[in-house]
């Protein structure tokens, strides 16, 4: 019986190689996600801070005192407020009604999140055609016999008009996604919770408040995180409803970059961008933390 | 077919040493099953043998080859798992198929061989379907088939058994053993269920927490258990064991029992020591009046299984069960008197819980 | 009121507030839909017909024949064709190693590929096209791929990863005891079994480089994708343009979601954790 000291070198060689497959597997995502993600994020932080060699904060500053720049910042957090309440509740009820027991439930879920296929550009252009002058909605009111002249909805003087419909427009496209994500888990909470519920006298309201949202914290969380770093995004749809008359962080950022030709207040835009959407991660993260002893796991 | 040696085998999975030093020698044809509960480590040698995981130290030999450092495409093995892992897009035919074609064996070749399984297992109307349109026991029998098409060295079964209903079970059981007798096939089988190791095996390889604790043929195992884990685990019902103290009686000796005493000869050695006294239930007999020597029990539940009746008894503060026709329905609570047949007492050192070799004449002292 | 008749009252209120969701929903798709395959004398007038009235494909013609469409498509298609072998190249393995073995990192990697969800396209796309001006694949279909497939790579690691967990490891086992190596039981065995999730998940993947604006518009300026192209002619784009192009961009991602409907639970439930 040979003892196993020569035969051991080569059993730790193939370990080696049989257990080192999975890194080998992972290389290439780790280098992708290294060179064309970190590193550029780290040279977005650089250009905002260095000119021609030196170090300086000119940049920010040059954005501060853009005229658009104040225009930009208030759009966009106006925007996010107004957006989100309103598109969870939508997107919550959307699941609800999918998750419940009517009929044709596959059918209006499939609608629901159909705009999941939209970009924000090509949401932007439907729905600028129904809100210019001669458009879809001015149409219809006039059909209605509500309106005698068609109303100016695309109105550079009306900011907060053109804020509320450039939301309609995105709570139109995006709140699919919303809707997918709480419907992933509205199927994850058993039926017997809100069984129970029932039987103990709760009635649907009830029940919704006290069973369902607080199981469905998870996928809130996870919903909000992803609806708020998307709205740092927005850009194609402002541009195709109110042109260059509106601005978002993101367009000027587009602006400086394309236009201006100017990288280095652009990455400036983007370094605010970013800051932004960590502290709403870290907030959000913060707000909808379950206790571990909360979980039945 | 051939031969299979492990050599001081181990594996550890971080801080769990699933086979401790295992050593075991299966000869060319013989069909060994691997018993105990789980996590024993049955199913992780196994898994060592087919080359699904690297032994840690250790050697493994199928044939004259040393296999421990080849993948499992290259140890000539085949396997049956507990899932049966019927490949669910192909055919059945393929799927038996499947081991000759990576061998590049010839369509002619293939097609008969194919056929010639698909009959030995009873599956030929199903050759042109898909596993998902058959059922589990079906699904079964193309996973033994698919295994025994590629003539391995070795065959390999994780608990094929397991997932059938208990009938299925009976029926597959009778016509596996047929089946690789006939083939000659060396088999390594892992179970849990001991029944089925008992049936079926040529030898069994009792393991528990890693390591093997005893290697015997299944009536050696019955009669014979190493230790008081083996007596428990193997049998139905497990082993009765009694704690029990001998002491020195004149010429002879007597075994002191919470119920009773047993009078004892050729047992000196056992004097002074802490015994279990492991009986099995077909070995006592039980009787409504008392007689020599017999313990008195008294009765706690009787359950009639047709051929026989299982009581359960308590003497003392020992609860056992025993065999009796299935005509006598004591009452419980009643008393009943039990007579142990003297060479069936197995001797367990209460410590070590390990048997204690004693010389094979004892007798009950003749009045 | 009785409760048969409050639970019938209630119904008709579901249903109601469903079909009214569901009409929100079909209705702007419906509208410029019905604008781009209007003439266009019949879009430059008001009001506009609500109802199909006079079919015609000469307003879709018109923008395909615009100045830069075309060549803007063709570069589209190649956009999404390089991001979908990057990404399932890249991705692939990972979702495999991910699936199949539990390694030290595992989590983290996880961990990490979920996390870039949390950074802004704007961060990603600025550097990038500085850096791709030093390297030469400026304003190129590369850059955009690069960008794209740097998007969708979280997304095709996770839902990879996923179909090959349900895919049991015992049947890549029995065909490694059946004479496959790791490699060929993956080829024979697990790829045919995961080929319909992969396939949803490269028509996902497909939408996603379709529909991303940011990273086009700033990578291309005179090699400009589809989106890019649009944007770029946005503010002097005239009303049958709009409707056309918007119609453009739409229709083929819907067709694709429908086609890939059944998977997207599957795909999201992952990212839910």
């Amino acid at each position: 019986m040979e003892a196993a000291v020569a035969p051991r070198a080569t059993i730790g060689r193939r370990l080696r190689r049989r257990e080192g497959l999975p890194y080998w597997l992972i290389l290439p995502t780790v280098a992708y996600m290294g060179i064309f993600f970190v590193w550029p994020m780290i040279q977005a932080f650089e250009l905002s801070v260095r000119v021609g060699g030196h170090w300086t904060f000119s940049p920010f500053r040059t954005m501060y005192h853009d005229i658009r720049f104040g225009q930009a910042l208030h759009f966009t957090l106006l925007f996010i407020a107004i957006i989100i309440p309103v598109q969870f509740v939508l997107a919550l009820t959307m699941a609800l009604i999918a998750n419940s027991d009517i009929r044709f439930r596959g059918i209006f879920l499939f609608l629901f999140i159909l705009p999941l296929g939209a970009s924000d550009l090509a949401a932007g252009l439907a729905w600028s055609s129904i809100f210019t002058q001669h458009g879809y909605l001015n149409t219809i009111l006039q059909d209605l016999g509500l309106r005698h002249t068609p109303y100016i909805f695309i109105n550079p003087q009306h900011q907060t008009q053109l804020t509320l419909e450039i939301v309609a427009a995105e709570v139109w496209r995006s709140t699919a996604l919303i809707t997918v994500i709480l419907m992933a888990g509205l199927q994850g909470i058993p039926k017997e919770y809100g069984e129970a519920a029932e039987v103990f006298g709760a009635g649907y309201f009830r029940r919704l408040w006290t069973v369902t949202l607080p199981m469905l914290k998870p996928a809130i969380q996870v919903a909000l995180l992803l609806r708020i770093v998307l709205a740092f995004e927005v850009f194609a749809v402002v541009l195709a409803i109110g042109g260059q008359t509106t601005t978002t962080l993101a367009l000027e950022a587009w602006n400086w970059q394309t236009s201006y030709l100017n990288p280095h207040v652009a990455a400036a835009y983007a370094a605010l961008i970013l800051a932004f959407s960590l502290v709403a991660a870290a907030v959000v993260i913060r707000l909808f933390r379950t206790r571990p002893e909360q979980l039945l796991r | 077919m051939a031969e299979v040696r492990f050599q001081s085998v181990r594996k550890t999975f971080g801080k769990v040493t699933a086979v401790d030093d295992v050593d075991l020698d299966v000869a060319d044809g013989e069909f060994v099953v691997l018993l105990g509960p789980s996590g024993c480590g049955k199913t992780t040698l196994l898994r060592c043998l087919a080359g699904l995981e690297t032994v840690d130290s250790g050697r493994i030999h199928i044939g004259n080859r040393d296999a421990t450092d080849l993948p499992p495409r290259r140890r000539r093995i085949s396997m049956v798992f507990q899932s049966y892992a019927v490949f669910p897009h192909l055919r059945v035919r393929d799927n038996i198929a499947f081991g000759l074609k990576m061998q590049k064996e010839p369509s002619r070749v293939i097609k008969e061989r194919v056929e010639s399984v698909a009959a030995l297992l009873g599956i030929t109307d199903l050759l042109d379907r898909y596993p998902s349109q058959i059922s589990g026991g079906q699904r079964q029998r193309v996973a033994v088939a698919r295994a025994i098409a590629v003539r391995s060295d070795v065959l390999l079964m994780d608990e094929p058994l397991s997932n059938l209903d208990a009938l299925l079970r009976l029926q597959m059981r009778a016509e596996l053993k047929a089946l690789l007798l006939e083939l000659g096939a060396t088999t390594i089988y892992v179970t849990h269920d001991q029944t089925e190791a008992l049936s079926m095996g040529d030898r069994i390889a009792v393991m528990q927490g890693g390591r093997i604790v005893q290697l015997d043929t299944p009536l050696e195992v019955y009669d014979h258990p190493t230790e008081k884990f083996v007596g428990d685990f193997v049998g139905t019902p497990p082993m009765n064991f009694l704690a029990a103290r001998v002491e020195q009686n004149g010429g002879g000796q007597v075994a002191q029992l919470s119920g009773g005493t047993l009078p004892l000869q050729g047992v000196g050695d056992l004097v002074g020591r802490d015994l279990f006294l492991g009986i099995r239930a077909e070995a006592i007999a039980v009787e409504a009046e008392p007689s020599d020597h017999a313990i008195r029990a008294a009765v706690v539940v009787n359950e009639p299984l047709g051929s026989h009746n299982l009581i359960t008894v308590r003497a003392g503060t020992d609860l056992l069960k025993v065999s009796a026709g299935n005509h006598f329905f004591p009452e419980p609570g009643s008393d009943v008197w039990l007579r142990l047949v003297p060479d069936k007492i197995r001797w367990i050192d209460r410590d070590s819980g390990k048997a204690v070799a004693v010389t094979r004449d004892q007798a009950v002292a003749p009045a | 009121m009785s409760i048969r008749r409050r639970k019938q009252l209630s119904r008709v209120m579901l249903y109601t507030l469903a079909v009214i969701l569901a009409l929100w929903t079909l209705f702007p798709i419906y509208l410029i839909t019905l604008g781009a395959f209007s003439t266009e004398n019949a879009i430059y007038s008001y009001p506009l017909q609500l109802w199909p009235h006079h079919v015609t494909a000469s307003t879709l013609s018109f923008f395909v024949n615009s100045a830069g469409v075309i060549p803007s498509l063709e570069r589209s298609v190649w956009v999404l064709l390089i991001t979908l072998a990057l990404s399932l190249g890249v991705g692939l393995p990972a979702g495999y190693a991910l699936a199949r073995f539990k390694f030290p990192g595992a989590n983290l990697l996880r961990l990490g590929v979920v996390g870039t969800r949390a950074f802004p396209i704007v961060i990603l796309a600025i550097p990038l096209a500085a850096t791709f001006i030093r390297w030469g694949i400026d304003d190129s279909v590369l850059g955009v791929a690069i960008a794209h497939t740097a998007l969708a790579l979280p997304f095709a690691i996770l839902t990879t990863s996923s179909i090959f967990a349900g895919i049991s490891v015992e049947l890549e086992e029995a065909a490694m005891t059946l004479g496959c190596s790791r490699a060929s039981a993956f080829a024979r065995v697990i790829l045919p079994l995961a080929l319909p999730g992969l396939a949803a998940s490269a028509i996902f993947v497909v939408v996603l480089s379709w529909n991303e604006v940011f990273a086009a518009s700033t990578l291309t300026v005179l090699h400009r994708t589809l989106p890019a192209q649009v944007v770029a002619v946005l503010d002097q784009a005239l009303l049958p343009y709009r409707f056309a192009g918007g119609f453009f961009l739409l229709a083929p991602p819907l067709v694709m979601i429908f086609v890939i409907r059944r998977f997207l639970f599957g795909m999201w439930g992952q990212v839910v954790k």
